[in-house]
């Protein structure tokens, strides 16, 4: 018998869990749900914790891929070899919260929010990382564009749990850049994440914080490819033939967005700020 | 009426056992309210202000935003736990005193533990590391000038080139 807490030890205890509570909250890191727990704004009649499913807390190299299990903290993405591998990933999970929340919060628990603020969505939208799901139907594969729906609101049905993000390793520049009103703490206004593949001959761009969900800047993206020197790459650096072409890539991204005016800030200033943050990200990737 | 939750702690080496608690508790409620732990403080409840800091299985995190029916059986260490020796107090509290470090002292337990997790990780953290470690803890009285001072009295006391080691030696 079990109280209104469980604590699972594996993937398959967590699956009948779900299935035995329905309705039951999961509970990762906990650094978003005690926040509204505490605030009084979620009153949960039965918990399903992830404390000790082991299974989810780490990650392995798959091929090309990197799979990180989805109760990966930020402090072990800041750090060691998967930093290495996913750059981009590394220097979002390093702007995210305090130490503090660092050390709790996961990945799998910024997709299950889905806040049009998670602050690795525009990383995981730049990579098309794919989100691994098992449920009581099996186990399926969801796009990271595809699993975030609107502002808080995924694909996941009841009884399905995020079991890990699937990442491609590539070769070339990746940059996370955020703006907000101070470096520690803060919900981010704006992200932009920029990831160079000198292998596939893309530029990748996915903004966060300006619309209800990731997006990624299509137009932007195809612009700069057509300015690269492909051809030249050749130690991992890659030029593009014209500099301007770095702001035309900042102005073309903020036609991407879909901002709003908010407590944080105004749409005009997010626009202003993706054009800004995606021309220092290619700028720096390209110089 | 919900269910209620009953489950056991080890906190500050020692085994502890919450009854009848609401699913929603976090532990910090549990530490303050129901195990007479009032160390670690209640002020943001939503994991900006780092003074309810306590390191959970060896990790630093705020109490206010842990399940405490979820740290079950997990290794629970609050400020009032902190290896001190034989002494009343641990070095870095004694070195908050000595340095000016505590003003109204609110988050002063905070910033105890907080300090104290980054020397067991990093014993000689540049002046950039400190300022990140303690960058979760807020402090509205002190201006965080004296605070850093009293961590790096720490670290030269522990290295062996702090006052006291100094002034024996001479």
């Amino acid at each position: 018998m079990n109280g209104p807490v469980v604590l699972p030890q594996s993937i398959d205890e967590t699956l009948a869990s779900l299935q035995e509570t329905p309705g039951a909250t999961i509970l990762a890191g906990g650094t978003d749900l005690m926040v509204a727990v505490n605030a009084g704004t979620h009153r949960p009649e039965s918990v399903v914790s992830l404390a000790r499913v082991s299974e989810l807390r780490s990650w392995r190299r798959d091929g090309d891929d990197v799979v990180v299990g989805a109760c990966v903290t930020y402090t072990e993405m800041e750090h060691g070899e998967l930093a290495a591998l996913v750059p981009a990933l590394c220097q979002a999970a390093r702007t995210i919260g305090s130490p503090q929340i660092r050390n709790a919060a996961t990945i799998g628990g910024n997709l299950g929010t889905a806040s049009p603020a998670g602050d690795t969505l525009p990383v995981l939208a730049a990579l098309d990382a794919v989100i691994e799901i098992r449920g009581p139907a099996g186990t399926r594969s969801v796009p990271v564009l595809e699993f975030v729906t609107g502002v808080k609101k995924t694909v996941l049905e009841p009884g399905e749990l995020v079991t890990a993000v699937r990442l491609p390793v590539l070769r070339g520049p990746q940059e996370f850049l955020k703006v907000g009103t101070r470096n520690a703490m803060v919900i981010s206004v704006v992200m932009a994440a920029l990831v160079v593949d000198l292998d596939g001959h893309t530029v990748r761009l996915g903004l966060g914080s300006v619309a209800p969900v990731p997006v990624r800047a299509r137009e932007a993206e195809v612009f700069l490819e057509g300015q690269v020197d492909w051809a030249g790459v050749g130690n991992g650096r890659v030029r593009v033939a014209d500099a301007s072409a770095f702001a035309g890539f900042g102005e073309l991204a903020a036609t991407a967005t879909a901002p709003i005016d908010d407590h944080r800030s105004t749409a005009a200033y997010r626009r202003h700020a993706v054009s800004v943050c995606a021309r220092r990200a290619v700028e720096r990737a390209f110089s | 009426m919900s269910e209620t939750a009953t489950f056991r702690l080890h906190v500050n080496g020692t085994e502890r056992v919450v009854e009848g608690a609401w699913v929603g508790e976090s532990l910090l409620y549990v530490l303050r309210e129901r195990l007479g732990l009032p160390g670690a403080k209640n002020a943001c409840e939503q994991g900006e202000c780092g003074s309810c800091s306590v390191l959970l299985d060896g990790t630093l995190v705020c109490a206010c935003l842990v399940l405490g029916a979820s740290a079950a059986e997990r290794e629970v260490v609050t400020v009032e736990g902190l290896p001190n020796g034989d002494g009343d107090l641990t070095d870095v509290q004694q070195a908050f005193i000595d340095e000016g470090a505590v003003q109204c002292g609110f988050c002063t337990p905070g910033l105890i533990v907080t300090v104290h997790d980054l020397l067991e990780r990093n014993p000689s953290p540049s002046d950039l590391e400190l300022r990140e470690a303690i960058s979760g803890n807020l402090c509205r009285c002190t201006g965080y000038g004296r605070i850093l001072a009293a961590a790096q009295a720490v670290v030269a006391e522990r290295s062996g080139s702090g006052r006291s080691q100094r002034e024996t030696s001479a």
